[in-house]
């Protein structure tokens, strides 16, 4: 059966643009290839194949910040480090998004001293904190997936209103829908 | 090589140099003078019979409270005669200088821009004497006693509003 004969029958499917631009925003979500502790090990167990992360469409972790739209913060994120991060996010090309992967990314974990920055979120705004030390692979997709549900949401005019979990620039806290 | 014969070859080549000298389960520690930092470590390294060629470790404690507050610690370990010996010098709290121990051993060049960076250490004829570990830019010295332990105060839910109104945010 030639490609024709089935399109023929395929009929027309309607659907809004926002639609379909955050479907292919979720389903090809690259993440930043980088690892800053302990953490990156999980991060790298859920792209291993018992867990595969590319049955999400991210099987590709870029090794370069213009490739990326997504940052997994894996590890803790010591005081030398932050521009760093900094300036791999700001290298990253919009739409882009932040998951704080583990304790040390969120809060800075055990770590309260003076070579830890308390939680990424002061460097990078933050989509989704992932609680655990480390998270289990499990956790992490969990946290893609609540990522997805929030970037489906989105609107295309780019405002974020109505994502379930969100800082506002106003530091508001994480609103949960 | 025993602690004993080393104590005396030292006191016998360098009679001013020993301040006090110690011994804990088998290694023999010597309190040196500063000024004679520098002769005593070329003489044991030098020395064909002593031949204490190799720097294993230095670093620095801080004992506060106690005068001199620091002290920077040296472990030399001679290979031929399978002998340890530690030297350990004196520094003073307002202007905590030492000799560099890196014109007699490389390795020393690292270990104290370490001891530099984080106790405030100053050594001098070090031949670059910056910051290794902390940022360039940052203040003060943190691992002395005197700065404070943790960074911020811990969020829980009884005071995390309190927190995340001072706490900065980062920008989109
Ligand atoms: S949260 Fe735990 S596992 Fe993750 S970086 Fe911190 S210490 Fe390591």
């Amino acid at each position: 059966m030639g490609i024709e004969e089935k399109a023929g029958n395929l009929g027309v499917v309607t659907t809004s643009l926002e639609t379909v631009v955050n479907w292919g925003r979720t389903n090809a979500m690259w993440p930043l290839l980088f690892g800053l502790a302990c953490c990156a090990i999980e991060m790298m167990g859920a792209q291993g194949s018992n867990y595969d992360l590319s049955r999400f469409g991210m099987e590709l972790n870029r090794a370069s910040p213009r490739q990326a739209d997504l940052m997994i913060v894996a590890g803790r994120v010591s005081r030398k480090m932050a521009p760093v991060v900094r300036r791999l996010y700001d290298q990253m090309p919009e739409p882009k998004w932040v998951i704080a992967m583990g304790d040390c990314a969120a809060c800075g974990g055990v770590f309260n001293n003076y070579a830890i920055v308390q939680g990424v979120d002061e460097v990078v705004p933050v989509d989704v904190y992932v609680a655990g030390c480390p998270p289990r692979p499990e956790a992490l997709i969990d946290g893609i997936m609540m990522l997805h549900e929030k970037v489906k949401r989105e609107k295309i005019s780019g405002v974020r209103e109505d994502a379930p979990i969100r800082i506002t620039s106003k530091n508001q806290l994480i609103q949960v829908k | 090589m025993d602690n004993t014969t080393l104590l005396h070859r030292v006191q016998s080549a360098y009679p001013a140099a020993i301040l006090a000298s110690s011994e804990f389960r088998g290694e023999l520690s010597l309190v040196l003078r500063p000024e004679a930092l520098l002769d005593v470590a070329a003489f044991l390294r030098d020395e064909p019979e002593l031949n204490y060629t190799f720097l294993e470790n230095l670093c620095a404690v801080d004992y506060l409270g106690r005068e001199p507050r620091f002290e920077v610690v040296y472990h030399l370990l001679s290979v031929n005669n399978s002998h340890r010996v530690c030297l350990k010098v004196g520094a003073a709290e307002e202007h905590p200088l030492v000799p560099s121990l890196t014109p007699l051993w490389p390795t020393a060049n690292w270990q104290e821009r370490e001891a530099f960076d984080l106790m405030g250490i100053q050594f001098s004829g070090h031949p670059a004497l910056e910051r290794i570990l902390m940022p360039e830019d940052w203040i003060g010295h943190p691992q002395r006693k005197d700065v404070p332990l943790g960074y911020e105060e811990v969020a829980f839910t009884f005071n995390q509003e309190k927190i995340y109104a001072q706490k900065p945010f980062a920008k989109e």
